[in-house]
């Protein structure tokens, strides 16, 4: 087992395929304003993002009341939407992200199977 | 169009106008302001292109600006495909007149976890009311939202709370969907949110005629026509066709055209209104072709463009064959005032005929239409189809205000079950009457509205510098044409000069006569003055006699010394 900074307490090596050392998670939130759905969102992804990539992620929320048409431009039709920017691939999330599992092997930090989602 | 069309009685709606031509017509005036509407049909039956021209229109016609969200093409996509169409999405959008949002939503590449609203959408058209303030909004289709998640409940949750936020703005949309298994009119269900109107699309083929269909299934508080419409994605976009156009808006010209036939013009007194549909209907042979080479040649002649629709010869045919009657419709069509058009009713479905005839009426712009052999098209089609297509055809050159003529086979009967005879200004009939072992042409002006005609049956006779009218002879036995009517009139002459023969005879017989008598009378005058002379020496004897007796007694007494006759004793004394 190589050293990780993953600090997951049941996780610990299943956590490990993907994350390899040295990569920064970059993602991306994309929500409107403070709406319930939204705010679940961001304390879902912290507190994923604290425990299995401490140190090694950056999260953008980025509020789509202040600029809609970027709505269009970066193709966001629902909101919340999280985007793993880096490392590749970049994947797409769509919901609250209120499942922490899925949403583990949505930002390849699990292997599982991204076509069902 | 730039008026808002005229309302059904007893829709006191608000309406948008679609700018769809017919669409207006059937709805009493467009889709319910403020509301939206339903649009759904199968892959390829035109939705995207009804909402497109939905939003030129209002953007253009109607100052109302409009947004396109759309989940089929990219922006750059649905551009192209409608600038063929003449619309242009991309200069719309440099006048802040158009807004349009597309977005690719493949669901294999977006996961799902947990739960999620369509907020960015309603963020995006409220941005465009704000902007450029969008009264209009289609969002095309509602199927591939649905495709593009796999939590079903929150798509359809999430649109019926689209469909209330774009009420609650006021803002007229259309939303595009498919039609479902067992006649469903959504896949979805989502017509549940969509409850004010609902248009069908439909795209079926018939005894392999292809036709596109449109129904108003439900307009809630409005009066609309609910039958099928026929109608017709053209180069000028989308044109719905009511069978028996609902609202009469033709344009009635009061100036005269002349058929190239000057009898004929007199006939109709002074020729054929201008944008008014003659129909020429007789049997084989009549010349119905010849008439509509005329036409088509005295347009020309004015300089006008004329179209020549065939769907029983080809080109190269009637201009060798109105050549020989001495008309030249080659040169007409070479200078490019004419476009011939040669098509097998065969070829195509009637769908496709309609549209080639829409086309062709936008390329060439005519003022003149022909359309030879109408009667053909219902020989390969359902009756009822072919009947609605030639109705459709006709009120597509009204509304273009070109005159037209249709030819048909066929006697009154047979055409009017077509149905174009009360849809015609002008019925010109040509018969064919056969006596004395020939047949000859007639023609006689069935129908003509709105012009004092004449009640006289003409003899059609095509010559070699064209088609002549000529006066038929009525006779006891009836009307009378071609080597009867001829013989007739060479009988009269004889008569004629035989009667006038007789009188120069008879004249010289008199003459003859009253000279003879003249002379007898000469004669007599002679014989009575010799007769009076003789008389009158007769009497002149008889005195010269009577004095020489008187004398001769005198003597003869003197002789005798008698006594002095007592008789004589005057005279003695």
């Amino acid at each position: 087992m190589t050293p990780s900074p993953a600090a997951g307490a049941s996780s610990g090596s299943e956590a490990q395929p993907a994350a390899s050392a040295g990569e920064t998670w970059e993602l991306r939130l994309y929500v409107i304003g403070r709406s319930p759905k939204c705010v679940r969102a961001i304390t879902n992804l912290q507190r994923v993002c604290e425990d299995y990539l401490p140190g090694r992620y950056h999260i953008e929320v980025i509020d789509l009341l202040e600029n809609p048409r970027l709505a269009a431009d970066d193709q966001i039709m629902a909101v919340p939407t999280l985007i793993k920017k880096l490392p590749p691939p970049i994947r797409k999330i769509v919901g609250d992200l209120s499942d922490h599992e899925r949403l583990l092997v949505g930002i390849d930090l699990r292997p599982g199977d991204h076509a069902t989602g | 169009m730039t008026s808002l069309p005229e309302a059904l009685p007893g829709s006191g709606l608000p309406k948008a106008p679609t700018g769809v031509q017919g669409l207006d017509e059937i709805t009493g005036g467009g889709l319910p302001n403020g509301r939206s509407t339903l649009v759904t049909g199968g892959t390829g039956t035109g939705k995207t292109l009804l909402g497109v021209q939905f939003l030129v229109a209002g953007a253009r016609e109607y100052g109302e600006p409009g947004v396109l969200v759309t989940f089929e093409e990219s922006a750059e996509k649905v551009a192209a495909n409608v600038a063929s169409l003449g619309f242009d999405l991309e200069g719309l959008q440099r006048d802040g007149l158009l807004v349009v949002h597309s977005f690719q939503a493949d669901p294999m590449e977006v996961q799902e976890i947990g739960e999620f609203d369509f907020g960015p959408l309603s963020l995006l058209l409220d941005d465009a009311i704000k902007r450029i303030g969008a009264r209009r909004v289609v969002i095309d289709s509602i199927e591939l939202l649905f495709a593009a998640f796999r939590e079903q409940a929150i798509v359809r949750a999430e649109l019926g709370r689209l469909f209330r936020w774009l009420e609650d703005r006021a803002v007229t949309a259309i939303v595009t969907g498919e039609r479902g298994e067992n006649d469903a009119l959504t896949r979805h269900g989502i017509e549940e949110y969509v409850s004010d109107c609902v248009i069908v699309l439909d795209h079926r083929s018939h005894d392999d005629v292809s036709t596109r269909r449109l129904r108003v299934v439900k307009y809630r508080g409005s009066a609309h026509e609910t039958n099928d419409f026929p109608f017709l994605i053209s180069s000028s976009g989308f044109t719905v066709l009511p069978i028996t156009s609902v609202v009469m808006e033709y344009s009635a010209s009061g100036e005269r055209i002349s058929t190239g036939v000057p009898r004929l013009d007199h006939m109709l007194s002074g020729g054929l209104f201008r944008g008014s549909m003659v129909l020429v209907s007789g049997g084989a042979g009549t010349g119905k072709s010849t008439l509509g080479g005329h036409l088509i040649d005295a347009a020309c002649a004015r300089g006008e463009r004329a179209l020549l629709v065939l769907y029983e010869e080809s080109a190269g045919e009637v201009i060798r064959n109105t050549g020989a009657v001495g008309l030249d419709l080659g040169r007409w069509a070479e200078e490019g005032l004419l476009r011939i058009w040669a098509v097998r009713p065969s070829a195509f479905g009637l769908e496709t005929h309609l549209t080639i005839l829409a086309r062709l009426l936008a390329e060439h712009e005519p003022a003149i239409a022909v359309l030879d052999g109408i009667a053909s098209l219902a020989r390969h089609s359902a009756h009822a189809e072919a009947a609605s297509m030639v109705a459709r055809q006709v009120h597509m050159l009204k509304l273009r205000g070109i005159t037209a003529m249709a030819t048909t086979l066929g006697h009154e009967d047979e055409a009017s079950v077509l149905g174009v005879s009360s849809l015609v200004d002008t019925w010109l009939v040509l018969r064919n009457v056969e006596s004395n072992g020939e047949r000859n042409r007639l023609l006689f002006v069935f129908k003509a509205r709105g012009t004092a005609h004449s009640n006289q049956v003409r003899e059609f006779v095509i010559t070699g510098h064209g088609v002549e009218l000529v006066d038929v002879y009525v006779g006891p036995g009836g009307v009378m044409a071609g080597s009867a009517r001829l013989a007739e009139e060479d009988r009269e002459r004889t008569e004629q000069l035989q009667r006038k023969q007789e009188v120069r005879r008879r004249r010289q017989l008199l003459k003859g006569r009253i000279a003879q008598k003249r002379a007898q009378l000469d004669i007599l005058r002679d014989e009575l003055a010799v007769d009076e002379d003789e008389l009158d020496l007769l009497a002149s004897d008889e005195d010269r006699l009577a004095s020489e007796a008187q004398a001769g007694r005198r003597a003869m007494a003197a002789q005798r010394w008698a006594d002095p006759d007592s008789r004589d004793s005057g005279t003695q004394r």
